[in-house]
């Protein structure tokens, strides 16, 4: 470390270091940095000591070993398969899969809405203002679970499935939830599938060799369009009739209603109360986000002959969006969380799944760790996207880069 | 070099707390191991108990008959009355009681974590609970079994006939395993709707969202005496499964064990004796009966021998009455047949060892 102090100093080496000392600000806090860090350690290796001794001492079963014995409780069908026999582990990943399934749509459905409602609260139409200013504070201002209750109420008051309402053909709404008819997969049949593919590739190539008739070369490009367009369409067309698709109603068994698509009223309970309360929040989010953007830049937009709507689009939001993204990643965040009361409601979501583990298991701690971790986990990825679609917002559009 | 040293030294402070942290958990354990193994040993719960001057219970969010508050907000109940049991025994006094109402997910934990002295909320005692859980089930004190209610309109006969419906159930309970077991042992299928609260799975079930909602008999009863219109509702004939409800307690105080499972007892034996709460207080005073006598403390030291004061057994059933008197106080108007829970000597299951 010591060196000869009157060795000349070369170009690029940095200049020398002074010694090290506690009168030092920088090593001073180096030092309570590193002390701070110590204590925490330690708290947690204490808590965790203690609780492990504590455990052992009343006789409680440690450990993730339950994760691959036999659940043994059935779970209402959703997107991963699972029986009675299939692990915890299985159970844990169906409600990780419902938890994340609520929230991705959750979050499209929140963000449409609130928008649209932020745009319409600044709408100079008294009608549309004011509806969304009242939407706005009902919903901000009650409680979300009151919310799911409400929702999930009103779906209980739908008729039974012997008297289900029919809106459409095929389509059944009742106390059992909603029924829609859904696609089939049979197979193929090899005839008419391949009879619509060469038609859908033939005819295009038939008519690209013929293509020298064209006057100009807009007409030319116009027309290739045309035919990319139309064999994508006839393709499309051969692969649902031809390859055995066929459509299923759902139609009334003994109890049920069987085949084609269900939504529960649990889940939709669930997604409605959290896309409309999320979507209040978002509106003033974004109204505030709009409210932010300079009057002269809106003024300038006008002066340039764009409409509104095109001020908007082009000038307003993409300023407006620097302000609105971080807080609407909180909304994200606590929409996915707020997921969790879907235990009051009956919809299998993680921590649902996670009372029926811990509570069939015994193992408290495992189990409630494991669901920090899942949502730790989501919130912690949703938050990384949000920061990347940020970080772009934040540098500006590729024209304003190039200019 | 000084920074180094720092890190260096808080990292052995970081492992020096180490070991010393491990040291008393490690004499926490002995203790533990040693109470179960010799009488008159750590007593942490009794003396909780008698420290508070009250038993903490944990029961239901509200089963009829089991454990329920009224109009007051007193509760009443087959299992309040082991609670109030308990407390007459230690303290002398049925009242020092207070109640922690707990879901079907919530209790275990309201046990191990100490929450709660006792547990007696209709629990099933099962293999899993007592072993993997560490919990201790001292006594029985109601025999049931998974059943369903379903519509009386839907004309069934057989659980057989349920293939294809939706069922109502409650996560974290024996029946939930109970009906799952039993529909794939028979090649039946059907549609779980899973909510945690006792109230809004009814609910749910009353408002039409499921065919059937599944728990045990008793509480399938107080479910429909609470019916909008009971007699819409019918309950299946089969019993799917056995069902032991039993009150629970931790293992790390035996003495506290014993004084469970002996208030129940008492109350059973009660019954047996011929004694109740308004013939005891001439037994006290004028029985040649031996068995009584002990039983009520004017001979023998089985108080003393259980802690206790020795008119225990006499208290208990002087203030909460003999298991006769609760099953007709509590269970009886909610239309349910005492059936296998009758004494042994009158065709019953119900048979316990005696206070000799």
């Amino acid at each position: 470390m010591s060196e000869p102090s009157q060795a000349a100093p070369r170009p690029g080496r940095p200049p020398r270091r002074p010694p090290i000392s506690l009168r030092d600000a920088r090593t001073r806090s180096v030092l309570w940095q590193a002390v701070a860090v110590a204590i925490a350690c330690a708290i947690i290796v204490l808590v965790g000591i203690q609780t492990a001794a504590n455990l052992k001492q009343r006789g409680i079963t440690s450990g993730f070993d339950y994760l691959g014995r036999a659940a043994g409780f059935e779970l209402p069908p959703g997107p991963v398969p699972y029986a009675s026999r299939d692990s915890y582990a299985r159970a844990l990943v169906l409600g990780l899969a419902n938890t994340l399934r609520v929230s991705l749509l959750g979050i499209l459905i929140a963000t449409a809405l609130g928008v649209a409602i932020g745009v319409a609260r600044l709408s100079t139409i008294w009608v549309f203002a004011t509806i969304s200013r009242l939407y706005v504070e009902l919903v901000r201002n009650t409680p979300l679970m009151l919310q799911l209750l409400f929702w999930y109420a009103l779906s209980q008051a739908l008729p039974g499935p012997k008297e289900a309402l029919n809106p459409l053909p095929g389509v059944y709404l009742c106390i059992r939830g909603l029924f829609l008819p859904g696609l089939v997969w049979h197979g193929i049949h090899p005839w008419v599938g391949g009879g619509m593919l060469g038609v859908g590739v033939l005819v295009p190539v038939a008519l690209a060799i013929t293509s020298d008739r064209w006057e100009t070369a807009a007409d030319e490009s116009r027309a290739r369009r045309l035919l990319a367009g139309g064999a994508v369409a006839l393709v499309c067309v051969a692969v649902v009739l031809g390859s055995g698709f066929s459509v299923e109603r759902p139609s009334l068994a003994v109890f049920n209603f069987r085949g084609g698509l269900s939504v529960s009223p649990e889940f939709a309970a669930l997604l409605i109360g959290l896309s409309t309360y999320t979507a209040a929040f978002i509106a003033e989010i974004v109204r505030g986000g709009i409210v932010a953007v300079g009057r002269g830049q809106k003024e300038a937009a006008a002066a340039l002959g764009l409409s509104r709507g095109r001020a908007l689009r082009l000038v307003v939001l993409p300023q407006a969006l620097r302000v609105i993204i971080p807080p609407t990643t909180s909304q994200f965040l606590n929409l996915a969380k707020n997921s969790s009361l879907a235990v009051a409601i009956g919809y299998s979501d993680v921590m649902s799944v996670t009372d029926a583990t811990l509570n069939q298991t015994g193992q408290a701690v495992e189990a409630i760790a494991l669901a920090i971790c899942v949502y730790l986990g989501m919130n912690l990825i949703i938050s990384f996207a949000m920061n990347l679609y940020n970080a772009r917002v934040a540098a500006g559009p590729a024209w304003s880069q190039h200019a | 070099m000084d920074v180094r040293h720092c890190l260096l030294s808080s990292a052995v402070l970081v492992l020096s707390v180490y070991p010393t942290a491990a040291i008393p958990g490690q004499p926490a354990r002995v203790p533990a191991v040693e109470t179960r193994s010799h009488r008159g040993g750590e007593t942490p719960t009794l003396d909780g108990v008698r420290r508070k001057g009250f038993v903490q219970c944990g029961v239901t969010t509200g089963v009829a008959g089991f454990s329920a508050p009224d109009a007051q907000g007193q509760w009443h109940g087959l299992d309040v009355d082991v609670c109030r049991a308990i407390a007459a025994a230690v303290l002398g006094d049925a009242s020092k009681v207070r109640f922690t109402p707990l879901t079907a997910a919530q209790r275990f934990t309201a046990l191990q974590s100490g929450e709660i002295d006792v547990l007696s909320r209709i629990t099933t005692i099962t293999f899993q609970r007592d072993v993997q859980l560490g919990i201790e089930f001292p006594a029985i004190n109601w025999y049931d079994g998974t059943g369903f209610i379903v519509r009386k309109a839907r004309h069934l006969k057989s659980v057989r006939d349920l293939d294809g419906a939706t069922i109502c159930l409650q996560p974290g309970t024996s029946n939930e395993l109970d009906v799952a077991d039993y529909f794939r042992k028979n090649n039946l299928r059907f549609t779980p709707v899973v909510i945690e609260r006792l109230e809004e799975a009814t609910n749910a079930y009353f408002a039409g969202r499921c065919d059937a909602f599944t728990q045990d008999q008793s509480t399938l009863a107080a479910v429909r005496a609470r019916a909008p219109n009971p007699d819409d509702h019918v309950l299946l004939p089969e019993v799917i499964s056995k069902a032991p409800f039993g009150p629970g307690v931790m293992p790390d105080d035996l003495r506290w064990m014993e004084i469970v499972r002996w208030s129940v007892y008492a109350m059973i034996d009660a019954e047996e004796l011929g004694l109740s709460s308004r013939t005891i207080d001439q037994a006290l005073a004028s029985s040649g009966d031996p068995s009584v006598q002990q039983f009520v403390g004017t001979s023998g030291s089985f108080g003393q021998m259980l802690g206790l004061d020795s008119r225990w057994a006499f208290n208990i059933v002087k203030q909460v009455g003999n298991y006769a008197e609760s099953f007709d106080r509590n269970v009886r108007p909610l239309g349910i047949e005492r059936g296998i829970n009758r004494l042994w000597k009158n065709g019953g299951i119900m048979y316990v060892p005696d206070v000799r």
